[in-house]
Order: structure tokens, then sequence, then C-alpha cells
């Protein structure tokens, strides 16, 4: 290739490859996020934002170094010898693997940790805790009742319409158990704890206002917990694939002042 | 092998069809990826059209939509990338890197890639069964993929899908077992471990980590089988419920299936990388006219990513239910692969530092696969921090993320080393204006698709939905939907214009030369096209190391061949 078409073509290469590092790192830092209702939700953002401006830098300056070495070297004209010494090749790593691991560790570690004990450490006294069932395709959400005990449940007892949970009649703890449809309604900064059950396949109860995301699995409880900070309603959608309907499981999450879940807790029914 | 007169075999079928021969089983995996691309490919196709079509007039049903997606993923990642990248280009590379006459077992060689052909009919054949193919994703989670209650593919179509899956591991431990053998055994002399070319290296480490790792699924396969049709309980727990029955299974979890199938899925992920980083490291090496740099810490750097990869599983499953400390170890470990990937990644881009760069087809594609490596590297991040990742996990972030490093990093080296190689096979040039529009209509293409479906996911768009239309939360998201669908068009319609490219070169092309990209590696040192038994009556030597470039020189004097 003649020396002048392949200069011509090695600084347009390189404007390509500084266009796409600029416009990546750019990109990402559109506020793509929705709204954050939760108390561990701006934590999440906050390792995300974290995540965007250590690695957008890393990788625009990727990016100016290729795009710099590109236009450089398409001269076609002798270099000097390009060999270096194993030593000195070894000395370049230490730059990466140190920038790479603080980075990331950082990352994980330094903010990570804060945010991931809100979500998955001890929950305070005052918690309020339900119960969220994920099955084929809709969200079951059950409440303790006044006695604050979970009753007793049997999945021979499961019948859609009739008992959609299969609680057990027997069990006196089971009789003020609350439960609904779709609609799980909380109260507003107070600690919700959820316990998650499935009755079939797996599920993910996701809420991404709140910035959380769970999944159900049949024959296990597994947990999650949010602080929401913000009244309103907000969806509730499944994550994981669960057959034909997957994607319109959907179910809301209604945030309300302390005073108006009292009373809409009182005014609920007991199923049994 | 001492072979006085190699003899090839003489009728059409010992030579093309049932052959030993490494070059002609290597193309053999090449043409079958390359029609099972087709395939994936317009089943990508289909799903982008579902996902910009309005959804009062859906293109498919949603039933048909999963069966889509899991299609598509287990075509493209099982019977595309794996038999294009690591089954066929490892098989014809293989022994001519190393300078060899053939593989060390050639006849396994050839059982390998006939176990893959009924497994690929399997998979095709799995859409015409009644309920369809298989809809529980390419990963194929227990309940759903386990009882036919769940959802209709998961009857007979999950069946074939499970069959499939365990002749490809078959067949991908056959190949892995060989590659291991010839590269410890058929180097040739002369030819240390760190004499090897790099792609030889990545082949190695793919081989290992496929041949430790995958046995995990067959496992996986066949206790999936047994609780599908012997009544037994690995994967489901009690209490399971499908139209207010109870099902008889108890004491299983569907866990187990998880971790067991990430065993092998996330290794799987660097069996299909680590190669097409290796050929972009030789190709720049040729085009930039100097040795790539730091080879010595690459081969370190690929070694570490292999060990890494093995213990990293986890971090698919930080919101599965495993318990969130195990989950947080999987995220401090996996994070750790960055460090060795930023040595390969800044390698690269060192490796164009005082070259003499000639812009030919393979080039541009491995110069692509650079700026791919480092927002795919980058965006792993995210998923790989616990805590971003339970905003991140099953949305649109993760489809974008693995698309670039298992889809478009693997397809630029697949293309890459088509256009770079195939003097060595044919003879001939493939014509370089058609592959330079090639590169320049698929590359920023679908880089642009993938790096577009990451802002979906920041957005919050959930991956595997038929139609998003009744949620509001992603909605700036959802907005770029038809802008991908376009681009999809784009991208899928110009690998037309490669395959014309391809097969009419293979006639018309320009007569190549024995060394048409002055090249240093032993495949260049025999004739080309390669003859059967690879080099004539005497095999190269390896006189020194693979990749003695001069830029201080002037063209045609600037490299010494290693068997020279």
């Amino acid at each position: 290739m003649a020396s002048g078409k392949s200069r011509g073509f090695g600084l347009f290469f390189a404007i390509v490859t500084v266009a796409i590092g600029v416009a990546v790192a750019w990109g990402f830092s559109r506020g793509w996020l929705p709204e954050v209702a939760s108390e561990h939700g701006k934590g999440v953002d906050g390792v995300i934002h974290y995540l965007m401006w250590s690695t957008g830098v890393l990788f625009l300056v990727g990016h100016l170094a290729l795009g710099y070495f590109i236009f450089k070297y398409s001269k076609d004209q002798a270099q000097a010898n390009a060999a270096v010494s194993h030593r000195t090749e070894a000395k370049a790593a230490i730059a990466p693997v140190l920038a790479m691991m603080a980075v990331s560790e950082i990352g994980v570690l330094v903010v990570g940790l804060p945010v991931f004990d809100e979500i998955y450490g001890e929950a305070p006294a005052d918690a309020i805790t339900i119960e969220v069932v994920g099955k084929q395709f809709e969200w079951l959400v059950r409440y303790a009742g006044p006695d604050g005990v979970f009753g007793k449940v049997d999945p021979k007892l499961v019948h859609d319409s009739r008992n959609p949970l299969g609680l057990d009649k027997k069990d006196p703890a089971a009789k003020d158990d609350i439960v609904k449809r779709g609609v799980v309604t909380i109260p507003v900064d107070k600690t919700c704890v959820v316990n998650l059950r499935s009755h079939d396949v797996i599920h993910s109860f996701t809420v991404p206002f709140f910035r959380t995301k769970q999944d159900t699995l049949p024959g296990f409880t597994a947990r999650t917990k949010f602080v929401p900070t913000k009244e309103g309603q907000f969806e509730l959608a499944c994550a994981e694939l669960c057959g034909l309907g997957h994607y319109r499981m959907q179910g809301k999450v209604v945030v309300m002042n302390n005073e108006d879940y009292e009373k809409w807790l009182s005014e609920q029914e007991s199923w049994l | 092998m001492a072979i006085e007169e190699h003899h090839g075999p003489q009728s059409f079928i010992s030579k093309y069809v049932f052959s030993f021969d490494h070059k002609v089983i290597g193309l053999q995996y090449l043409i079958t990826a390359m029609f099972m691309g087709l395939f994936g490919g317009g089943l990508a196709v289909l799903m982008r059209i579902q996902l910009a079509s309005s959804p009062d007039d859906p293109l498919v049903a949603p039933e048909t939509y999963i069966s889509l997606v899991t299609m598509h993923g287990t075509i493209m990642v099982f019977f595309v990338v794996s038999l294009a990248l690591v089954s066929g280009f490892g098989n014809i590379l293989i022994p001519l890197m190393l300078g060899a006459r053939d593989m060390a077992y050639p006849f396994l060689n050839m059982l390998s890639y006939w176990t893959i052909v009924p497994a690929c009919f399997l998979v095709l054949g799995s859409f015409l069964v009644e309920g369809g193919a298989a809809a529980a994703g390419w990963t194929a989670y227990p309940p759903l993929s386990a009882l036919p209650e769940a959802v209709p593919g998961s009857g007979l179509g999950q069946t074939l899908w499970l069959a499939a899956m365990t002749l490809f591991i078959a067949s991908f431990t056959m190949g892995g077992l060989n590659y291991i053998a010839t590269i410890l055994n058929c180097r040739a002399k002369g030819m240390r471990l760190m004499d090897m070319p790099l792609t030889v290296w990545t082949y190695f480490l793919s081989a290992i980590l496929g041949t430790l790792s995958f046995p995990a699924l067959t496992a996986a396969a066949i206790m999936l089988m047994l609780d599908r049709h012997g009544g037994t309980s690995f994967f489901l727990p009690a209490g399971l419920v499908f139209g207010n029955e109870e099902l008889p299974h108890e004491g299983g979890t569907p866990l187990l299936f998880q971790h067991l199938f990430w065993f092998l899925g996330h290794p799987e992920v660097y069996v299909l990388v680590l190669p097409a980083i290796g050929m972009a490291f030789d190709i720049i090496a040729t085009f930039a006219r100097r040795p790539p740099f730091g080879y010595r810490m690459s081969v370190y750097s690929l070694l570490s990513v292999g060990v890494l990869s093995m213990v990293v599983w986890g971090h698919h499953m930080f919101i599965t239910g495993m318990n969130p400390y195990v989950g947080e170890y999987f995220s401090i470990a996996t994070v750790i692969i960055t460090a060795p990937f930023a040595v390969l990644g800044l390698n690269m881009i060192a490796s164009i530092w005082r070259g003499r760069i000639r812009f030919r087809v393979p080039m541009l594609f491995a110069l692509g696969i650079i700026m791919v490596i480092g927002a795919g590297g980058f965006g792993g991040i995210y998923l790989a921090t616990s805590v971003s990742d339970i905003y991140f996990h099953d949305s649109y972030f993760v489809v974008g993320h693995f698309h670039l490093m298992i889809g478009v990093v693997t397809l630029m080296g697949t293309f890459g080393g088509i256009y770079y190689w195939f003097p060595k096979l044919f003879g001939r040039m493939m014509n370089e204006t058609l592959g330079k529009v090639h590169f320049w209509l698929t590359f920023p293409a679908i880089y642009t698709i993938f790096i577009l479906m990451h802002f979906q996911g920041l957005s919050g768009l959930l991956r595997r939905y038929a139609d998003h239309s009744i949620y509001g939360f992603a909605e700036v998201g959802k907005t770029l939907a038809p802008t991908i669908t376009y681009l999809t068009f784009v991208v899928a319609g110009t690998q037309f214009i490669f395959l014309f490219n391809f097969f009419v070169s293979i006639w018309r092309g320009k007569v190549a030369g024995d060394n048409p990209w002055e090249a240093t590696t032993l495949e260049w040192a025999g004739p080309s096209p390669a003859p059967h038994g690879n080099y004539g009556p005497t095999l190269p030597e390896a006189k020194r190391g693979p990749y003695e470039y001069d830029p201080a020189q002037e063209a045609g004097n600037d490299f010494a061949p290693q068997a020279s």
C-alpha cells in the first residue's frame, strides 16, 4: 500500500477510534437510570456512577492511545527497533494490573460493601415483614395480620381462586393472615423485609425504581429488604424467564405514609 | 510421523466427507457453522422485528418469541461460535502453526465432527415437533425446563435440546483432548511452548478449560433428563403446584442446576473469546510488522484468566437465592480477572507502537477487536460488582455485554481469521474491496447495536420480554428499539456480501502465493494451499521465535520466518 494512502487511512481510522471512545463514554453518562425511590437504591446508583466515572476515564484513555498509535504508525517509514526486554514488558504490565485492581476492588469493597449490607444485613426491630409468592403469572402478597405470625401453608390446599396460597385453616395463626393479589402495599421510610417464595418455576421479584431484584425459587425462601423513600405507585415486574406470560407478570408496589398504611391494613379482611 | 511419500485420500467420500485431514475437518466445521449462523442470525432478525413492531400487531406469539430467544442463544453459542472459532479454526490452525502433519488423533477428530452433525439436526428439528422448540432460555433453568406443564416448549423440544447439548459436549471433549495432545506432542523440532504463536496458546487454554468444565453440564443434562422422564427429583423441590395440583417431586433444588450450568457456562465464555484474542495478536503482529508487545506477559495473563475463569461462575447467580455472602466472594474474585485482561488489552494496543501498519482487511477486524474488548471488558465490571448487578441482572445491559464479548469479539475474530488464513486454505485471496465494505458495514453497526442495549439496560429494560408495552419504567430505553432493529438489518444483510466473497474467491480469487502477507509463523512455511500432510516431504523446524519482524527494515526484508 502506498505510504500516502496508508497515512490518510490511518488518520481516518484514528479519528473513528477516538470518536467511538468519546461517544460511548459520553453515552453512558446520559442519565438513563429511572428515578430512585429507595434508600439502598441511592447506594446502588452510587456504585453505578462510580463505575461510569472510573471505567469511563480508563476507556477514554485506552481509545486515545489506540487512536494516536494508529495514526502515528500508519506512516510507512523505518521505526526504531521495537523489541524491548522482558523486564520492560513485565514492568509495563504493573500499571494496568494495579489500576484495574484498584478500580474494580474499590467498586466492590469500598463503594459496594456498605450498600450490600443495607440490602442483605440485619433488619431493624421496627421493620415490617411481608411475604410475596410468585406463580405463573402473578404475584401474591401476604401480611401476617394482627397476631404478627404467618400461618402454615400447605401446597395440597392451593387453589387458584379459593385459596391461592394454600393457607391451612387448622392453624390459628393462619386465620388472620391477609392475602392480596398483585399489589404490595407498604409504608414509606420504614424497612420492609420481603420473604419470597414460588409455587412453580423461578420468578424474580423486581422493582426497578427501588433497584430491587431477587429471584423466587420454589422450595426455598429468599429474602430481600428495602426502605421506600417516596410515596406513590411503583411497577413490579418479573425478571426471570418463567414461561409464556413472563412479559406480563406485572404487579405494583403502593407506598403510602405510615398513618394511611395502618388505616389501610386495619381495613383489610383476612382470607379465611 | 515419518512419511516418505504422503499419499492423500483418493475417493470423494474419504477426501471430503469422512476425512481424517484436519484442514478438511476444520472447513467442515466452518461451513456447518456458517449454515447454522444463517439460521441463528435469522432468529435474531425475527426477534428484532418483534421488538420493533406495535404490540397490537406482533410478528409472533409470546410462546414463539421465547423459543426464538432460547434457540438463538443456543445455536449461536454452541453451534456457531464454538464450531467456527474453536472447532473450525482450531483444527485448521493448530497443526499448521505447530509444523505438524495433522492432529494427534485424526480418527477422533473425524468422530468429533460427525458427532456434532446429528446435534445440529436435533436442534433444527426441534422447531418442528409438538409444542415447538425449547423455550426455557439457553440456560435451561428447571423447573421451567423440567416440567411440560411449565411451558409448551418443555415437551419434546426440550428433550431434543438436552440430547443435542450432550452430543455437543461429547464432540467438544473429543476435540479438546485432541488439541491438548497435539499441542503437547506434535510441535515442530525446536519449538518450545514459549515459541508457540499466541493463537496456539489460546487454543491450548480453551481446550483445557473446555475439557475441565463441560462435563459438568453433561451430568446436569442427564440428571435433568431423568427428572423429566425418570421420575427423579434432582432439581425439583417439594411443593410444586401446577393447575391446583401438587406434583409428587421432593428433595431437589433448581439451584444445583444453576451451579452445574454456570460451572460450564462461565469457562465457556473464555473458551470462545480467548482464541479470538490470540488471533488478534497474530494478525496485529503481521500487519504492524513488529512482534506483539509483551509475549510472555500475555501468556501469563492468559494462564491467569484461565485459572480464574474456573472459580467465578457464581457471578451469574448473585440474586438467585444463593447465600449473598458467597456471592460477595464471587464478586471479589471475578473483578480480579480485569487485571490480566487489562494486560492483554494494553499489550494489544502497544503491539502497534513503533510498527508500520498495513491496513489490510484482517487488520481492520483485529483493531475492531481491541475496541470491543475495551467496551465489553469495562461493561463486565458493572455486572461483576454484586451490588450493581442487582439492578442490571436480566436486563438488556447483560445482553449488550455478553454479545460484545462472545458475539462481536468472536465474530470479528472469525472474520479476521477467515480473511487472513483464506490463502492458506485455498491458495487464493478474498476480494479486498468487498472485505473492506464488509468491515465498514458490519463493525460500526454491530458495535452500536450492543452499546445501545447497554443504555436500554441502564434504563431498566428487562430481557426475554416479547413485548414491553405495559411497563413504564424503561420508557427511554424502549425508544431505542427501532434503531437497533434497523441496524440489525444492516448487519444481517451485509453478511451476504461476505458469503459471496468467500464462495466466489474459492474459485475466482486472485492467486495468492505461498506467503501473501509476509508472515513469520510456521503455517506459512509450506505451500499454499496446504496439501494433504501440510508440508512437502520434510517438516519445518522452529529455528527462532514466532514473531521476528523488524519495522526498521524495508518491506520484503523486514521479517524472518520461524522456520528459516
